[in-house]
């Protein structure tokens, strides 16, 4: 009985592990890159300065809980401060020649390259993601925005929207938590190409890199006024919504949220758009990859620790590969490496906040309650920080409120198919309609099944890419409007 | 004993699923002309009208939406071709509804059937404009195209009971959405009339449903439904339009917001991109070279 027992744990047995034998040493990506300051505060025309009403709030590292900095929060006051600076540089700025505009985003593209190593320890700090992913995959994407938007600043007369099109004016953008500098250079890029000046308002729980950029727009000269940065929580943004000179409101974050913003511009003459939630649909045929699908299957759900709002959420396997696809999955993810997120190595870095740890637990023990099955691999969690293990949930029916509700976070429900017009049927049987995708080698079932989901992006033996150049967005309940490519300049024109 | 012979009236009904239903209410409203001679006595439309129309509209979406944009000119050149033929009494409708001169109707008329050939044309034509390959930083092949949004309703402008409305329906159904029409409310017989039109030139049932009656009666629940898709509010007045807008929030409808339009002129591409959305589709294109092909 005693052997037994061994056999099952991980005491030392003296020849070293398996396990012990492909472990990473630790590979810290230094703190010393980035040098965050106690407080910051608004960025209104060109100068930071203190609320009106003087409150601060602290932002906190999700992966240590360690406070990072205070920043202030922003009353009506100071929207009304930063919407009348932002008026106040519309004028001048949409009159400048677009090649003048171009040059001031080519100088904030070349910046942000430069700088990307410091962003990327920052946003890794203040978000929680890991450094692999800012800095491989946030920060270039960021960079790569401001330079696409930056060559059509100079030739509008060419989208497609008229010889001469016209800027909105002010545009109050609102962003997540989730990429905050990448969601920052989707609103602002496109927003200064064509001519309108910005106030931006970054998620409570990630506000640091945004007053970053607020120096990265200092030292490229841009214009007092045009960029405009007030932190502040949900009620900062009713009140950026709410501002009577605002032109248009940006807005990405939860489907709840963008209900009440589109009811409450409703008969006014403020222009929306909207980037919402979603529950996308990864479908696995049985002709597929196998290997290279649950590479797509990780990548589509556990990539930013699921908390992404085209995430793969949703696998629909068909029912023939089921067991092989699991097996396969489940020993990938036994492979993943979770913890500090400033290690190179890590995989899985901490969830965003104590709110959405809760939110996700929640969920996760619904799914449990209503009888799917949860599986996670052995792993640990730091003790402190906000840590959701990799989350399997199977024998999951469309029912079940983990195969209906968006989660974010890094959890994933599976469900079976056996034919492709069931697997389409179930794909779209969702409010949302944000992302799908589609693992078969047959190029027609490929084509098919892509022209019958309702969904604005379909990734095809691929998942979670993004270009500055392809329009993203929404079906249904995922919002809309797109960002990106020539069609996100119709946002911020007159048409 | 008069020698003139006594007319035929006409029942006008409303059009639903490829039929001519009258209202399940039973009920209707007196339509008059401009003078305020009574002309017909029309259908006025419940919510049980108004969602059964949703259903038609549903159940024609997949058809009509898959089927090729050259089959869908030229079922819309079709009801060009069949409108043609009844110009004369589209010219006696619009006059009377419209209280103008039977050539200022007849004018109006040539101008809407113009119209529906502009926007025949349009089907095959809008995925090249406004669509397109992306070039990705990446080995992936990168492909946007339009796809029709789904069930929209569209309030038909209430002062050009012709004109104006084939110019905010044809481009919703040439894009391949279907649509439930609420006509002008005043004026709903040309619209009607339309239906006749629409349910002889192949247009397949369900795909156009054209309801009468009370604009705001039937919009209301149509702007609350779930399984609405958009709502073009140019019927709507100022404060109907904000009431609806806000209904239409509850499962993110696309709306279009009600502008002061001029039917005269050229239309432009904004109302057959009102209702289209996006999709962009990603495949990794791999490389063949020396290092062999990859995915």
């Amino acid at each position: 009985m005693a052997s037994e027992n061994v056999a099952h744990t991980n005491a030392p047995t003296g020849a070293p592990k398996k396990a012990d034998a492909f472990a990473y040493a630790p590979a810290p990506e230094s703190r010393s890159l980035v040098d965050i300051a106690p407080s910051y505060g608004l960025f209104i025309d060109g100068e930071f300065g203190d609320a009106a009403g003087g409150k601060v709030f602290k932002t906190v590292s999700p992966s240590t809980e360690e406070v990072l900095s205070e920043v202030a929060q922003a009353g009506a006051e100071d929207v009304d401060r930063a919407v009348g600076a932002a008026r106040k540089a519309f004028e001048k700025w949409s009159a400048l020649p677009g090649s003048e505009r171009a040059k001031y985003l080519f100088r904030i593209a070349r910046i942000i390259q430069e700088r990307s190593r410091e962003l990327a320890v920052l946003e890794t700090l203040d978000n929680g993601k890991p450094i692999k992913e800012t800095r491989d995959f946030d920060l270039p994407t960021v960079a790569a925005h401001f330079f696409y938007y930056a060559g059509w600043a100079d030739k509008l007369g060419h989208a497609g929207y008229g010889a001469d099109p016209r800027p909105l004016g002010v545009a109050g953008q609102i962003i997540p938590w989730n990429f905050p500098l990448m969601m920052l250079a989707w609103k602002i890029a496109p927003a200064l190409a064509t001519g309108n000046t910005v106030v931006l308002k970054p998620a409570e729980t990630t506000p640091l890199s945004a007053l970053f950029f607020a120096d990265i727009c200092r030292q490229a000269g841009l214009p007092k006024g045009v960029v405009n940065i007030i932190t502040g929580d949900g009620a900062t943004g009713a009140e950026l919504v709410a501002h009577p000179d605002v032109n248009k409101i940006a807005f990405t974050g939860s489907t709840g949220v963008g209900k009440a913003i589109a009811r409450q511009l409703a008969g006014t003459d403020k222009r929306t758009t909207l980037e919402l939630g979603g529950k996308g649909a990864n479908i696995v045929f049985d002709d597929a990859p196998i290997d290279q699908a649950v590479e797509g299957i990780v990548t589509g759900i556990f990539f930013n620790q699921g908390q992404v709002c085209c995430a793969g959420s949703r696998l629909l396997v068909q029912e023939s590969v089921h067991d092989e696809v699991l097996d396969a999955l489940k020993r990938r993810l036994s492979s993943l490496r979770i913890g500090d997120p400033l290690d190179k190595n890590t995989d899985l870095g901490a969830i965003n906040s104590a709110e959405q740890l809760a939110r996700i637990r929640a969920l996760a023990e619904t799914g449990e309650a209503e009888g799917a099955e949860r599986w996670s691999p052995a792993c640990e969690l730091p003790s402190a920080g906000y840590w959701f293990a990799p989350t399997l949930f199977t024998n999951v029916t469309q029912a079940h409120t983990v195969a209906r509700d968006e989660i974010f976070g890094p959890v994933l429900s599976v469900l079976t198919f056996r034919t492709p017009e069931e697997a389409v049927a179930k794909a779209n049987n969702s409010q949302y309609g944000l992302s799908a995708g589609i693992w078969t080698e047959k190029g027609s079932r490929i084509l098919a099944v892509a022209s019958k989901l309702r969904a604005g992006v379909v990734w095809a033996n691929t998942f979670n890419k993004f270009d500055p150049t392809s329009p993203f967005g929404g079906y249904k309940e995922s919002g809309h409007g797109r960002e990106g490519g020539r069609h996100g300049l119709e946002a911020y024109l007159d048409v | 004993m008069s020698d003139e012979r006594l007319s035929v009236l006409k029942t006008y009904k409303l059009y639903v699923g490829g039929a001519f239903p009258r209202s399940e209410s039973g009920r209707v409203y007196e339509v008059t002309d401009s003078k305020g001679a009574w002309l017909a006595n029309a259908p006025r439309s419940s919510r049980k009208d108004a969602r059964d129309a949703v259903v038609a509209a549903r159940k024609a979406f997949g058809g009509w939406s898959g089927a090729t944009a050259y089959n869908r000119g030229q079922v819309l050149y079709r009801v060009a071709e069949m409108l043609e033929g009844r110009r004369g009494q589209f010219a006696q409708e619009v006059a009377a509804a419209e209280g103008i001169s039977r050539s200022k109707a007849a004018a109006l008329v040539d101008a809407a059937i113009d119209r529906w050939v502009w926007y025949a044309g349009w089907t095959d034509k809008i995925a090249q404009v406004v669509g397109g390959a992306n070039p990705v930083a990446g080995p992936y092949f990168n492909l946007s195209t339009p796809e029709p949004t789904g069930v929209v309703t569209v309030l038909a402008p209430q002062a050009s009971s012709f004109l104006g409305l084939v110019s905010v329906l044809a481009p919703v159904i040439a894009t391949g959405n279907t649509a439930v029409v609420v006509a002008s409310e005043a004026s709903p017989l040309p619209a009607l009339s339309l239906g006749e039109v629409l349910a002889t030139s192949d247009v397949p049932g369900g795909v156009v449903n054209i309801l009468s009656g009370g604009t705001a009666e039937i919009a209301t629940p149509l702007a609350a439904h779930q399984d609405v898709n958009g709502i073009d509010l140019t019927g709507a007045d100022a404060d109907l339009a904000k009431e609806l807008e806000i209904a239409a929030a509850d499962n993110v409808k696309r709306v279009l917001r009600p502008r002061a339009d001029d039917w005269s002129t050229d239309p432009g591409t904004r109302r057959l991109t009102a209702f289209l959305e996006t999709k962009t589709v990603w495949h990794p294109t791999g490389k063949l070279g020396t290092s062999g092909a990859s995915y």
